[in-house]
């Protein structure tokens, strides 16, 4: 199975999806990134999405998830690089990722999370 | 009775008086547009018509007929496309009986193929309003798509600020057109802050409403900002009125407003020079 790598800068987790979204890849991201913001105690967490084409409403669930659950170890979650398609997806499943917070790009991001610590 | 043989004789009466029936036909047809083309321009057109009915009337070949239908679409779609009606169209066509009966009149012997050559008009008629109706068709379309492109302008108002100005009612295919427009500038431009402005919306109902509040979702998802703008005391009331919730979506009054608090969130101020 393919697992998305969590990279570690300073006190952020960086997290670039490049694959297609399998449901049970997405529950291993969450495992990793759970264990991970334990053994880092990072303070923010980045996923870039901006390759990611197709989302469908248990990916958005578990993304919503993600942020939760990083809350938890007090760590903010950013999602950068929502494409165009996607975000009109996520609208007409009526998701709108409530307690996640967005961002256009990589950059603005990081800007949030120094903003917000 | 001989149907080859009679449709012959039919062709061969045309060609004899095509001269006489081109000029009456073309005449009527003048007549009955009131004017708006030329009695050369009408003759040159109606000949090459009038010589693919008669090959059409002298023989059963296919040829003839796929190029008559050809020449009539041709025919009432320019007719369509310089708003002449639908009965002046048609009666480009009919007339051509009247002026073929003026000649035939005298010869009672070729009633029953005036009859049969009646029907072959009559049948012309109807595709050729059939073509017209088409064309129309066609022309309506272009122009809602055109329509459609023209009224979702996404204009840039300050670096990182762009703007949306809606004019016209918002129903869920401008919705859709004015998301992907607005979302794909947001990438484009990397602005974080969009205005919605609803000056030239005329009633703000609950579906309307809705399709706003989804645009804004969606552009939030992007991790942009929507301030919806343009709100006239009229539609306030109507969407008080109707309960319409904005939740934490700020509303202003101007295109101004919005702008101004547009920067103030970028950390932006305007002061005098």
């Amino acid at each position: 199975m393919e697992r998305v790598p969590i990279l570690k800068i300073g006190s952020t987790l960086f997290v670039s999806i490049q694959i297609d979204l399998q449901d049970e890849t997405v529950i291993r991201l969450q495992e990793d990134l759970a264990t991970e913001l334990v053994a880092t105690r990072a303070t923010g967490v980045i996923i870039d999405i901006t390759a990611v084409e197709i989302v469908d409403s248990f990916i958005g669930r578990m993304l919503t998830m993600i942020g939760s659950i990083s809350r938890l170890f007090g760590a903010e979650t950013v999602l950068v690089g929502m494409r165009p398609a996607v975000a009109i997806t996520l609208t007409e499943l009526g998701l709108s990722l409530r307690g996640v917070r967005t961002a256009l790009n990589a950059e603005k991001g990081l800007e949030l999370l120094s903003g917000s610590s | 009775m001989d149907v080859e043989g009679s449709r012959a004789r039919m062709a061969a009466f045309l060609r004899d008086h095509q001269d006489k029936i081109v000029g009456r036909w073309s005449e009527l047809v003048v007549a009955g547009v009131r004017g708006r083309s030329s009695a050369v321009e009408a003759r040159s057109e109606l000949e090459d018509i009038y010589s693919l009915v008669v090959a059409a009337m002298s023989g059963p070949g296919e040829q003839a007929r796929v190029e008559l239908r050809a020449v009539l679409a041709e025919f009432s779609r320019s007719r369509a496309r310089s708003g002449f009606t639908p009965s002046e169209t048609a009666v480009g066509l009919f007339s051509l009986k009247e002026a073929v009966y003026e000649q035939i009149a005298d010869s009672a012997e070729l009633m029953p193929e005036f009859i049969a050559f009646s029907r072959l008009i009559d049948d012309l008629g109807l595709y050729t309003f059939e073509s017209y109706a088409a064309a129309r068709e066609r022309i309506i379309t272009d122009q809602a798509t055109s329509m459609l492109e023209l009224s979702t302008p996404v204009v840039r108002l300050w670096d990182g600020i762009i703007a949306v100005p809606l004019v016209g009612t918002l129903d869920s295919a401008r919705t859709q057109l004015v998301m992907e427009k607005l979302l794909e500038t947001l990438v484009a431009t990397g602005a974080d802050h969009a205005v919605l402005d609803i000056t030239g919306v005329p009633t703000v109902d609950t579906e309307v409403a809705q399709h706003l509040l989804k645009t804004v979702n969606a552009a939030r998802l992007l991790g942009a900002e929507c301030t919806v703008s343009g709100i006239r005391p009229q539609v306030a009331q109507t969407i008080v009125s109707l309960g319409i919730e904005f939740g934490d979506i700020a509303t202003k009054a101007t295109l101004a407003d919005a702008l101004a608090h547009a920067l103030a969130r970028a950390g932006l101020k305007v002061g005098p020079a």
